[in-house]
């Protein structure tokens, strides 16, 4: 199933380092984390159900300052994805404009860390 | 002027047809998780700034039919959303193709649907 | 060099290139620098009076025709318009091929691979008319016409595909250029291929491909938006699909 190796070269990060790619990988990153997240997450909601003793205890657990970092990471990625996902939509199915880009971005990128300042803190 | 290389196949046409109803329903369920996701970080930060507990969470959700709906609208849509990226993924970053990879992926569409709707179920029941 | 020339020289510049196939490697070369000397300046040089078994591609030399397209410090570039000042890093030159497509020799690619997908991508124009019949009235300032004039200068230099990651993680990937060249075509009221061209954009290696990385839009050096492109083409095609056109 691979794809059989082509005698060419490939870029490196030179060629990378600028907004519309570091979104690109913003978009993608939160994207696995949250695809991989997901399983657990339902798994622990689910017990709820099965075994609501051991879910207290979990939450418990979950009052840890480490943990409720990582929670605000995965809120971070949440809604880093959907700002960026937005951001897509808008360009594929609004309509592009070049020079409203750098706007929307830094709007996505605003947005996704506000989301994430407010869970955090609160915690 | 008609010229024979206009035509299509039928086999490729239908590669075509597959490859655009994937993203149509990435973007589709893209959209829907849109108002979703935007929905389940307000209820989130709510909860976390208002300090419920988990049994004033659970009792929320099962005040109303409004909440399991929205969960399970929720988790349809993330079984077709998930997977979708992933495979893309898999395409690009480790070179795997194929219909083994896009069953393997329909399966994890499945598992995602069947845990997420057991998660609504168990919170809402 | 000859006493004029080495009297205008501002000392000498490291500059690594690109020797042998894909499995070559970098050379290094002490270059004279000199004032609003270019890229293909340098290349031109270390050819003529360095090592005459350096292969390289260039033409009109005044950024008109793309042959001189190379990768400079890490991003393609027309070397013939690329001042030596404006991209030294480190007070180092790096002078490779164009990503992503097969290596000939040194700084020639084989650009075979980016034509074919031009062709596959229906790239060419279908025509409708005759000499017998009238002139087909296009009003410049309509939307599809805009469309058109915002993007049909592209000379095929292949600059964007080779800045595109896409084009590297997926062999099939149309690229940029094509979908760029389809999307003015799908614009023209004239031209004739209708569902087929959008069949052939849509495919798996198709516009649905552009994660909107912007590379392409970047490093155009005619100023030239594939994405804009590419994102009015997944319109299209999401549109055509829903409505069952195609």
């Amino acid at each position: 199933m691979r794809a059989r190796a082509l005698p060419i070269r490939r870029n490196d990060v030179r060629a990378r380092g600028h907004a519309g790619y570091v979104a690109f990988v913003v978009h993608r990153v939160s994207g696995i984390v949250l695809a991989l997240f997901l399983p657990a997450h339902f798994f622990v909601l689910s017990r709820a159900l099965s075994a609501p003793a051991a879910l207290d205890g979990f939450l418990e657990w979950t009052r840890e300052p480490a943990v409720k970092f990582a929670e605000t990471l995965l809120v971070l990625a949440l809604a880093a994805h959907l700002a960026g996902g937005v951001r897509l939509l808008f360009v594929e199915f609004v309509g592009w404009r070049a020079e409203w880009q750098k706007t929307a971005l830094a709007i996505a990128a605003g947005v996704a860390v506000a989301c994430a300042l407010l869970f955090g803190l609160s915690a | 002027m008609i010229d024979a290389t206009l035509a299509v196949r039928d086999e490729s046409l239908r590669a075509v047809r597959y490859a655009v109803w994937r993203f149509v329903l990435q973007r589709g369920s893209a959209a829907v998780l849109a108002l979703c996701v935007v929905v389940h970080l307000a209820t989130m930060i709510y909860a976390v700034r208002h300090a419920l507990t988990a049994g004033a969470i659970v009792a929320r959700m099962q005040a109303s039919v409004a909440w399991p709906a929205f969960y399970t609208l929720f988790v349809v849509a993330v079984a077709i959303h998930a997977p979708l990226g992933l495979r893309t993924i898999v395409d690009e970053w480790l070179g795997l193709r194929g219909p083994v990879v896009d069953v393997l992926l329909a399966c994890a569409a499945l598992v995602l649907l069947g845990g997420g709707l057991y998660a609504v179920a168990s919170l809402t029941a | 060099m000859t006493e004029r020339e080495r009297a205008g020289a501002r000392g000498t510049l490291p500059v690594r290139i690109w020797r042998g196939g894909a499995d070559g490697a970098f050379q290094q070369f002490d270059v004279p620098r000199r004032a609003s000397q270019t890229v293909l300046d340098v290349v031109v040089h270390v050819q003529r009076h360095v090592d005459p078994s350096l292969a390289y591609r260039y033409a009109c030399r005044v950024g008109m025709c793309g042959s001189c397209a190379m990768t400079v410090n890490g991003k393609a570039r027309w070397t013939c318009r690329t001042h030596v000042d404006a991209v030294v890093a480190g007070g180092m030159l790096e002078i490779a091929p164009l990503s992503h497509l097969p290596i000939v020799r040194d700084l020639v690619v084989d650009m075979a691979p980016f034509f074919d997908k031009w062709a596959a991508a229906k790239g060419q124009f279908t025509p409708t008319a005759t000499r017998r019949d009238p002139f087909a009235k296009v009003a410049p300032a309509s939307p599809a016409r805009r469309a058109i004039d915002a993007t049909i200068e592209c000379i095929g230099c292949g600059v964007c595909y080779a800045s595109c990651d896409v084009v590297g993680w997926k062999p099939d990937y149309l690229g940029p250029a094509a979908l760029n060249r389809a999307w003015t075509l799908v614009n023209d009221v004239r031209d004739g291929a209708g569902v087929t061209r959008l069949r052939a954009i849509a495919t798996d290696g198709g516009c649905q491909c552009c994660h909107t990385q912007q590379s392409c839009t970047r490093s155009c050096p005619k100023h030239l938006s594939p994405t804009a492109s590419i994102a009015g083409l997944k319109r299209l095609v999401a549109h055509a699909a829903m409505k069952g056109t195609l």
